[in-house]
C-alpha cells in the first residue's frame, strides 16, 4: 500500500481546482456543486468553502445519489445490495452550470449515471466534472474537466480516498487488489 | 475508494462498513413477523431515500427498467392498489393489473391456478391483495417470482405497517420509547397484526383497546397492553391509531349499533386531550368519520393521515427496489 496523495496535498490540490473553476467561469456567477455520494459530498463542500473565500460569493451546493441510476443493479449475482441515500439538490440547476463532484474517475459509469441523474432534475446550461483522482481505465467516452491528481494505475490495483469528514483522514492510497492490505476496505 | 468503484476494479468485497442489514433476505414480503429489526430499518431508511424522487420535477427512476411487476387484487381497493402502482411506475417497472370480481370464497386452488398461470408471463414480482389469510404465503411457495402480501385476509399487510412506521419516525424522530395506541377494530385487521409485531420489535410500548366483542383473544401474547376503555388507552399517549369499523367483515353481532360505538370508542376532540400535547392521530383509510374518528380530529393539527398516503408510495418503493433491484434471491438463498 503507497501513501499518494496526503493532507497537505489534498488541500492544495483543492485549492488549485478552486481557482482554476474561478478563471474558467470568469466568476462565480450562475455555478452550482454538486457532489456524488458519499465522498464527492465532502469534496463539494471544500470546494464551495474555497471558493467562497477566494470571491466572497456563495456557491449552492448538493448531494447526489446515483444508486438507482447504476448500470449494474441488476447484474450482480451475489454481493451486498446498494443502499440507496438521499439525493438533496437545494436549488434549481436549470440554466446553471453544475460542477459535478467525485473522488475517484475510472471507468466512468458512475458519472455516466450522475448525468443521467442530474438531467432527471432539469437542464443545466453546461456540466463540468471535477474528480480528486483520475486513475484511467475508462470504459465510456468521459473526461474530468479539473483534476486533482492523474494517477496511472494497473487494473489490479484499488485506490482508496479517505476523507477527513467520513473517515477522519485525509489521505489517497494504491494498493494492489490480491495483496494484503492492512487498511482493509476497499481491496 | 469509494463502495461503488469497489465492485468492479477486480476488488473482491469492500463495500462500506454497513451498520445492520443491507438486504432482504428473502425473495418475499408475506409480512413483518418474517422480517428481523435491521430489515425493517433498512426498508424505512431506503424509503426515506425514496421519498425525494416525489418531489422532484420528473417523479422517475430507471431503476427497475424491464422488470414485470402483477399487481394481483382478489378483494377492492383504492388506496393500496394505486400507491402500489404510483410506486411501481416512479422505478420504471413494467406493471400489470389484474383484479379478480370479488367473491369472498376464493379458493386457495383457484389461487395457485391463476399464480401458475401468470407465472408463464415470467413476472419480477407479484403484488397480492386476498380476503384468505395465509394467501400470499401460498402464493410465494408455487412462484418463482417475489410476492409481496399487499394484505391478506385478516392476518398482515406489511406495506401498511411500514409507512405507519415511517410516519412516526418522521414526527417522532424515533420509534423506541413511544407510547402507541391501537383503537377500533383490532379482531378483523390486519393492519393492527403488522403494526404491532412492527412496532414492538422496534421497542415501542403499544396499547390496543377494543369493545370486547371486537378484542382478538390472547392479543396480550403479542406484548401488548389490551385495554377496553379508550380514555385509559390514550392517556399520555404519543400516537393514536384509528383503525376502521370493518362493516364488511362483520356477520353478526358485534356492536349494538354505530352511534353507540362513536360514543364510546370514537377519538373526539375531547378525548384527544387526554393524550400527550404533540400527540399525532393516524389512519389507514378509508375513514368512516364520525363512526371511529370525529371529523374535526380528522383533519385537525395533530392529524398525520394524509402524510401516511404520501409515505405509502415511498415504502412501497423501497420494498419493490429491495426485492427486485439488483440482487439475484435465488442465487443467494
Amino acid at each position: 500500500m503507497a501513501v499518494v496523495m496526503d493532507a497537505d496535498r489534498m488541500n492544495r490540490s483543492l485549492a488549485r481546482i478552486a481557482h482554476e473553476i474561478v478563471e474558467r467561469n470568469r466568476g462565480l456567477d450562475g455555478l452550482g456543486l454538486v457532489g456524488i455520494r458519499t465522498r464527492g459530498v465532502p469534496i463539494a463542500r471544500r470546494l464551495a468553502a474555497s471558493l467562497a473565500k477566494i470571491t466572497g460569493e456563495e456557491v449552492p451546493t448538493g448531494a447526489l445519489d446515483i444508486t438507482l441510476y447504476r448500470d449494474d443493479l441488476m447484474r450482480h449475482a451475489v454481493g451486498p445490495q446498494p443502499v440507496v441515500r438521499r439525493t438533496e439538490i437545494p436549488f434549481s440547476i436549470d440554466n446553471r452550470t453544475i460542477l459535478l463532484v467525485d473522488d475517484v474517475l475510472y471507468t466512468g459509469r458512475t458519472i455516466r449515471a450522475a448525468l443521467d441523474a442530474l438531467i432527471d432534475f432539469g437542464r443545466p446550461r453546461a456540466i463540468q466534472l471535477v474528480v480528486l483522482v483520475d486513475r484511467g481505465h475508462r470504459e465510456l467516452p468521459i473526461k474530468a474537466d479539473y483534476v486533482g491528481k492523474n494517477l496511472p494505475t494497473s487494473r489490479d490495483e484499488s485506490v482508496r480516498v479517505q476523507l477527513q469528514e467520513i473517515d477522519g483522514r485525509d489521505e489517497v492510497t494504491v494498493a494492489r487488489a490480491d495483496g494484503a492490505d492492512p487498511a482493509g476496505g476497499a481491496s | 475508494m469509494s463502495e461503488r468503484d469497489a465492485g468492479r476494479g477486480g476488488a473482491a468485497a469492500g463495500a462500506e462498513p454497513a451498520a445492520g442489514a443491507s438486504r432482504l433476505r428473502s425473495k418475499d414480503l408475506l409480512g413483518i413477523a418474517e422480517l428481523t429489526a435491521d430489515e425493517i430499518r433498512l426498508v424505512l431508511d431506503t424509503a426515506e431515500a425514496m421519498k425525494e424522487i416525489g418531489e422532484r420535477p420528473i417523479k422517475k427512476v430507471p431503476t427497475l427498467r424491464g422488470r414485470t411487476v402483477v399487481n394481483l387484487f382478489f378483494e377492492p381497493s383504492t388506496r393500496t392498489r394505486t400507491s402500489f402502482e404510483v410506486a411501481e411506475k416512479r422505478l420504471s417497472a413494467d406493471s400489470l393489473n389484474i383484479t379478480v370480481a370479488g367473491s369472498s370464497v376464493v379458493k386457495g386452488e383457484t389461487l395457485a391456478d391463476t399464480a401458475l398461470n401468470l407465472e408463464a408471463m415470467a413476472p419480477d414480482l407479484i403484488v397480492l391483495r386476498h380476503p384468505s389469510s395465509g394467501a400470499s404465503h401460498l402464493l410465494a411457495r408455487i412462484c418463482r417470482a417475489g410476492v409481496i402480501n399487499a394484505g391478506d385476509g385478516m392476518h398482515e399487510h406489511p406495506t401498511q405497517a411500514l409507512l405507519d412506521a415511517l410516519t412516526i419516525r418522521e414526527r417522532k424522530g424515533r420509534i423506541a420509547g413511544l407510547t402507541v395506541v391501537i383503537v377500533g377494530d383490532l379482531l378483523h385487521s390486519r393492519v393492527l397484526r403488522s403494526n404491532v409485531r412492527l412496532l414492538t420489535a422496534l421497542g415501542a410500548d403499544v396499547r390496543v383497546a377494543a369493545p370486547a366483542t371486537l378484542m382478538p383473544p390472547g392479543i396480550e401474547r403479542f406484548g401488548v397492553r389490551a385495554l377496553t376503555s379508550i380514555d385509559a388507552a390514550v392517556d399520555g399517549a404519543d400516537v393514536i391509531m384509528m383503525l376502521r369499523i370493518q362493516r364488511e367483515r362483520m356477520h353478526g353481532g358485534f356492536l349494538p349499533s354505530l352511534r353507540e360505538y362513536f360514543t364510546v370508542f370514537g377519538l373526539t376532540a375531547e378525548r384527544l386531550r387526554l393524550a400527550a400535547p404533540d400527540v399525532i392521530v393516524m389512519h389507514p383509510g378509508p375513514m368512516n368519520r364520525g363512526v371511529e374518528i370525529a371529523s374535526d380530529v380528522a383533519d385537525g393539527p395533530h392529524s398525520v393521515i394524509l402524510h401516511q398516503v404520501a409515505n405509502g408510495v415511498a415504502v412501497r418503493m423501497a420494498v419493490l427496489y429491495l426485492l427486485a433491484g439488483g440482487v439475484d434471491h435465488e442465487a443467494t438463498a
